[in-house]
């Protein structure tokens, strides 16, 4: 049960990171990897704010919905992997400074987005 | 069926991520099994991605599937976030600065020597034997 929770969440985090990254880049003609950024951000988010808020939104389904939208969903729409590989990119291209913006955004924003969620909306 | 290919990958990733998350845990509350899954994650994704662009060709969907749905879906970004939170709302100041540090320093290099590997692998196989001139 644990497994079709998870693995639905996957589904749906994989699917709408793909299709995010496909409209961003088709709308945004930059090499920067806006896309990833945007994505981690909201991801981390939307963790902070389901980890924080998710249990008392939903009580009588005791731990699925945290598997479904926390584990599966956020888990698998956020990216660690292509950020580390994007980054490297930008290096090879010997564009320093978009590498050291792109680590430093993620990071800043990631981890404020994560804040926001988790204590940016007291119940 | 790029979709299908995103769709089975995410699956198979989160699911495996989760395996893994159960089994490791976190050691003596730090969180290890997420800061090893985004290791390796990310050294095969670099791996993988050079790899195949460079060497080893292979259909555009299973390419997908792989680095977009499996290792996309393993690896994760806003776990390594809240983890972090977690750590520091434990008053663990230090294990949260030492877990985002190496998460980054770990994570980038293991990117980084995924593809000089990947890319070492595709210079090899242009390397003229000339013993077969001789």
């Amino acid at each position: 049960m644990a497994f079709l929770l998870v693995g639905t969440g996957g589904i749906l985090g994989a699917l709408f990171r793909y299709q995010l990254s496909k409209w961003i880049g088709e709308r945004l003609i930059v090499s920067f990897p806006v896309a990833t950024l945007f994505i981690n951000v909201t991801g981390s988010f939307l963790l902070g704010l389901f980890t924080r808020s998710l249990a008392g939104w939903l009580p009588q389904f005791g731990p699925s919905p945290m598997l479904l939208f926390g584990v599966g969903l956020c888990g698998a729409y956020t990216t660690f992997s292509t950020f580390s590989y994007e980054f490297i990119i930008l290096l090879r291209e010997r564009r320093y400074a978009a590498a050291l913006l792109y680590l430093a955004s993620s990071f800043v924003f990631c981890i404020a987005a994560g804040g926001l969620g988790l204590y940016g909306f007291p119940s | 069926m790029a979709y299908l290919a995103v769709a089975i990958g995410g699956f198979i990733g989160a699911c495996l991520r989760f395996v893994i998350s159960e089994m490791i845990g976190t050691v003596h509350g730090f969180p290890l099994a997420t800061l090893c899954i985004n290791v390796t994650g990310s050294f095969f994704l670099a791996w993988f991605y050079t790899i195949t662009l460079e060497r080893i060709p292979i259909h555009p969907h299973l390419r997908l599937g792989v680095g977009t749905g499996l290792v996309g879906a393993f690896t994760t970004f806003s776990t390594l976030t809240v983890d972090t939170w977690k750590l520091v709302e434990a008053g663990m100041y230090t294990d949260a600065a030492l877990y985002v540090t190496l998460s980054f320093v770990l994570g980038l290099a293991a990117a980084g020597f995924g593809y000089a590997l990947a890319a070492r692998q595709s210079r090899l196989r242009f390397q003229p034997d000339f013993r077969k001139e001789g």
